[in-house]
């Protein structure tokens, strides 16, 4: 129970990164007329920032175990 | 070669595939072998979110405003991120309670309103009725530019006959299609497992097609997305459509669109059915949770280079940017690449409009056409037996009302928008569902009249800011209806409500609906208490994830006829599926026939169940009170059930705490009564070992006794010898009768200590002159070794010379007679005096060294040779020199003869340990 709410908090941790990272004002710096290897920043830190935030909700959800509940019982 | 036929039979075949895959997975789900049963189907069937508004729309919105495409797909990645709570919440709710659908879901909550779910259906079924025109659109435009082909434009008269217009024709096909998908039989649990099998294909389908573009388009037709982008910035009017903020586009608009996804989502009527009425596991949710997203990312890789293209291959060329999907391999001549965009696209329509449609029709059958007729036409109803038939009836003609309503809105509305624009409309009704589903969800608080209010609200300020400018814009209604305002009053525009502006219209309906919607629940919720049956339906949802609580059955008091509620499941279900059920039930309470099942509350709440999987909770609460004689619970007693349901909560944790230190009772006690056994054991063996102890010399006694009465004529010196034997064997009885009160008094601690200043010495001198008959009798040589000088001791005189007597005489019993030799010694060893007996006997074997410590035990084996002793001096002796806080022990090898040794410490606080 105790690492089921863990977990729903972390997502919930990623939920306001993303919340963050996808508005204004961070979005905003990233909007402007600026070119990485060719393709524009905002482009790329969207795409960028998108496939962190999935990383991080796979992450958290698929290795639970590998920071709580270990020493508290064997049944992990 | 792409004419139509050539077209039409890729798509049959196509559709064929899709229904041999339902119709397997429908198969396998009757079998009990589920092909749904997996985390990734699941998270793929959740794709059918994108519709051909991704597939072609976005392409069509990023030539517009470039990114602002993306806002559709970040906010159901956010709220992914809540789903390990909010989803979970609705799937264990919607499981508990048989929940089919939205409408259930919000009618279940407030009481089980027939009211309520009417309404939520009527706004479900107009919100969603663009977003299936949307769909009509997409597939009957795609269809008249691959048959047009090499043409990059359809020519299409407008208003030409229905009958002429592909479009009706598609909205049939995809009719029957939904119908053959999802309404073949009737499932207690509305669960189709078919079509989500179906719908997940067709999700790997229409990613694989547009990737396949994406790939052509930017690799084929450009040089890599480098190539692409710098192309495109090198025109300052393309350069413009990279930017989130520039000209009317604004980071509220990005936000606003943001937060319409995230709550489209959850609760548009297609996602409600697949996230939470197909879930098979709720294990499953957690690929869910990153997988869909993923998918969300891959197929949108693609969307800007695509536009971009378009944009600059077709610039001038009048071709429509929804189009560029399917126009661009057009008009490079890649006929097949084209087919399977079309297909793709085909894909993304018929699983959108399958799944929501069977959502819909669900919704309008149990929420909206059944109540009314339960209503009016109750008495009819009563004579038809079987209703299912009935039922699967209302749902194929909701499906094709619901698909005709979608290519009416299509005639009237639909050349006006673009399929993002159409889309959008509908993501702003549902999300009118937020405060009422939401708040139902977290709030107790929340009533009927509340979610009532709520929802009148916002959908009519959506339908007043959206849905009517939409056909107002198409030229079906006046257009100084937006220019001027309802009546010509300028505060009544509808895209500039009471003056505000600034906005874009999806902003400014999603504040607008939302504020009225919110303000109205929450305003309405508070001006009375919950009643009764909304205060039972919240702790079932509020308390969802909560590991006690009430259920259903605890909030029903009436009496009922068990037959009835039979018949009455059977009338819904057809007979056979309801004795099936009511069989399962009666086998899991024990109870042999289903004719003796009792009807009892939990009785009812199992027949309220299954009818509300068939036909929604609010007609199955109507149906079940039609046929049970209930008696109202007021609200004063459904709180004390619930009071007490919260008290048990406490109590079971109370009760958890109490086991919790019963167990550890128990074990001690457990420990306690192993103790006591073996005393008691202890005991029982100390009985017997003296009643054969006594038994002996008395047998002796007795046998020579008789002799001498039955024969006078014994020998005088026969006559001595036996009665020095029994004056003997009487003298052992006295000596073993005082050992075991002696024993029983040092072990009670009530023997009497005469405690003096001691000399050890002289001790063991007198002890040997005691005994020293003992030795001369069995010719035993016996040798003292006395260290002189040695300090006084405080002890009982008596007492130690009874333990030295007691080893003297064991040692000279087991030294051998004749070259017998028994050395006593007595020194001192650093704060204690010792004193050892040795002789030169058989010794004690090691296991045997400290068992002749214990009573009655005696060295060697007890069943061949014969004791000798009463087995209780040597435990007396223990005794005694432990009460002097001194050591007993015995050292030996075996054929090496023993030496038993007592310490006794020089500064004796003696009985304090042992008292």
């Amino acid at each position: 129970m105790q690492r089921t709410m863990l977990t729903v908090q972390r997502l919930v941790a990623v939920f306001l990164a993303g919340f963050v990272l996808f508005n204004y004002p961070v979005l905003a710096l990233f909007d402007r007329a600026a070119t990485l290897l060719g393709v524009p920043l905002v482009f790329v830190y969207l795409f960028a920032a998108w496939a962190l935030v999935i990383a991080a909700m796979a992450w958290v959800v698929e290795h639970p175990e590998r920071h709580d509940g270990r020493e508290r019982s064997g049944g992990g | 070669m792409l004419q139509s036929p050539i077209v039409i039979g890729a798509s049959a075949i196509y559709l064929a595939l899709l229904f041999a895959v339902a119709y397997w997975g429908d198969k396998r789900a009757d079998e009990g072998r589920s092909v749904i049963a997996n985390p990734t189907i699941y998270a793929l069937s959740m794709a059918v979110y994108c519709t051909t508004w991704t597939y072609y729309g976005s392409v069509g919105r990023a030539a517009v405003t470039g990114v602002g495409f993306l806002p559709i797909y970040l906010g159901p990645t956010l709220v992914m991120a809540l789903g390990g709570f909010l989803l979970l919440k609705m799937i264990r709710t919607a499981k508990a309670n048989r929940i089919t659908s939205i409408a259930d879901f919000i009618a279940s909550r407030y009481g089980k309103s027939q009211l309520l779910g009417g309404l939520v259906t009527i706004i479900a079924v107009i919100g969603i009725v663009p977003y299936i025109a949307l769909q009509l659109k997409a597939v009957a435009s795609s269809y008249d530019l691959i048959v047009g082909y090499p043409a990059l434009k359809a020519v299409v008269e407008s208003n030409e006959p229905v009958l002429a217009d592909t479009t009706f024709w598609i909205a049939l096909i995809l009719a029957a299609f939904t119908i053959l998908f999802g309404t073949r039989h009737l499932d207690a649990t509305e669960r189709h497992e078919g079509m989500v099998a179906a719908v997940a294909l067709e999700s790997v389908v229409k990613l694989l097609a547009f990737g396949a573009v994406g790939l052509f388009v930017t690799y084929g037709l450009y040089d890599g997305f480098g190539d692409v982008f710098a192309r495109a910035l090198a025109d300052e009017k393309l350069a413009k459509l990279t930017a989130v903020a520039s000209g009317n586009r604004s980071y509220a608009t990005w936000f606003s669109l943001t937060f319409l996804a995230g709550l489209a989502i959850l609760f548009l009527p297609r996602q409600f059915q697949v996230t939470v009425v197909e879930n098979v596991s709720e294990a499953h949710l957690k690929r869910a949770i990153w997988l869909f997203p993923l998918y969300l990312l891959l197929i949108n890789l693609f969307v800007l280079p695509i536009a971009l293209g378009g944009l600059m291959r077709f610039a001038g060329q009048g071709v429509d940017a929804d189009t560029f999907v399917l126009t661009l391999p057009m008009s490079a001549q890649q006929e097949w690449l084209a087919l399977l965009v079309f297909v793709g696209g085909l894909s993304a329509a018929t699983g959108m409009v399958i799944v929501e449609t069977i959502a819909l029709s669900t919704m309008v059958c149990n929420d909206l056409v059944m109540p009314l007729l339960l209503r009016t036409r109750s008495l009819a109803l009563q004579a038809e037996s079987d209703l299912s038939g009935l039922l699967l009836r209302i749902r194929r003609g909701a499906i094709v009302v619901i698909l005709l309503l979608g290519y009416l809105y299509f005639r009237l509305a639909g050349d006006a928008y673009a399929l993002v624009g159409i889309g959008l409309i509908s993501f702003s009704a549902v999300a009118q569902f937020a405060p009422a589903m939401i708040g139902g969800m977290y709030w107790r608080g929340g009533t009927r009249d509340g979610a009532l209010a709520g929802l009148l609200a916002g959908f009519a300020v959506w339908a007043y800011t959206l849905l009517l400018p939409s056909f107002s814009k198409s030229g079906w209604m006046p257009a100084s209806f937006v220019s001027d305002g309802l009546f010509g009053i300028e505060l009544l525009k509808p895209h500039q409500l009471f003056g505000l502006t600034g906005l874009d219209d999806i902003s400014h309906c999603l504040f607008w609906s939302l504020a009225a919607n919110v303000g109205a629940y929450i305003a309405v919720s508070l001006m009375r208490a919950p009643t009764a049956a909304e205060a039972s339906q919240a702790t079932q949802f509020v308390d969802a994830l909560k590991t006690t609580r009430p259920v259903g059955s605890a909030l029903w008091r009436g009496s009922a006829d068990a037959a009835e509620l039979i018949a009455l499941v059977g009338r819904f279900l057809g007979p056979a599926r309801a004795q099936t059920a009511f069989a399962a039930y009666a086998r899991r309470h024990d109870v042999a026939d289903v004719a003796n099942l009792e009807a009892d509350a939990d009785l009812v709440h199992y027949a309220e169940s299954l009818l509300a999987g068939a036909i929604g909770s609010a007609s199955a609460r109507a149906m079940v009170a039609s046929v049970a004689k209930e008696e109202p619970l007021s609200l004063g007693e459904v709180m004390n059930i619930l009071d007490e349901a919260s008290q048990l909560r406490s109590y079971s944790r109370e009760l958890e705490r109490k086991s919790r230190q019963l167990e550890d009772a128990t074990g001690e006690l457990k420990a306690a009564n192993e103790r006591l056994r073996e005393l008691d054991r202890l005991k029982d063996d100390f009985m017997a070992s003296v009643s054969h102890e006594l038994r002996t010399p008395l047998t002796s006694i007795r046998a020579f006794s008789e002799i001498l009465r039955d024969d006078p004529k014994t020998a005088l010196q026969d006559r001595e010898r036996f009665l020095s034997i029994i004056v003997s064997e009487t003298e052992r009885l006295t000596r073993l009768v005082n050992q075991i009160l002696d024993m029983a008094k040092i072990e009670s601690g009530n023997a009497e200590w005469l405690v003096e200043e001691v000399d050890l010495g002289s001790i063991v001198e007198q002890s040997a002159a005691a005994t020293s008959q003992l030795f001369r009798d069995k010719n035993v040589a016996l040798e003292l070794d006395l260290a002189g000088g040695l300090p006084l001791l405080r002890g009982d005189r008596d007492r130690l010379m009874q333990v030295v007597i007691n080893l003297l005489s064991n040692a000279v019993k087991f030294a051998p007679a004749g070259a017998g030799k028994v050395h006593v010694r007595l020194f001192r060893k650093q704060e204690e005096l010792r004193v050892s007996v040795s002789d030169n006997g058989p010794g004690i074997r090691r296991e045997d060294q400290e068992v002749i410590f214990d009573r009655f035990r005696q060295g060697g084996d007890a069943m061949t040779s014969k004791p000798t002793g009463t087995g209780l001096g040597l435990p007396i002796s223990r005794k005694i020199v432990e009460y002097f806080n001194g050591r007993l022990w015995v050292e030996s090898e075996p054929g090496q003869g023993a030496s038993f040794i007592f310490s006794l410490p020089l500064q004796n606080n003696e009985g304090e340990d042992n008292a």
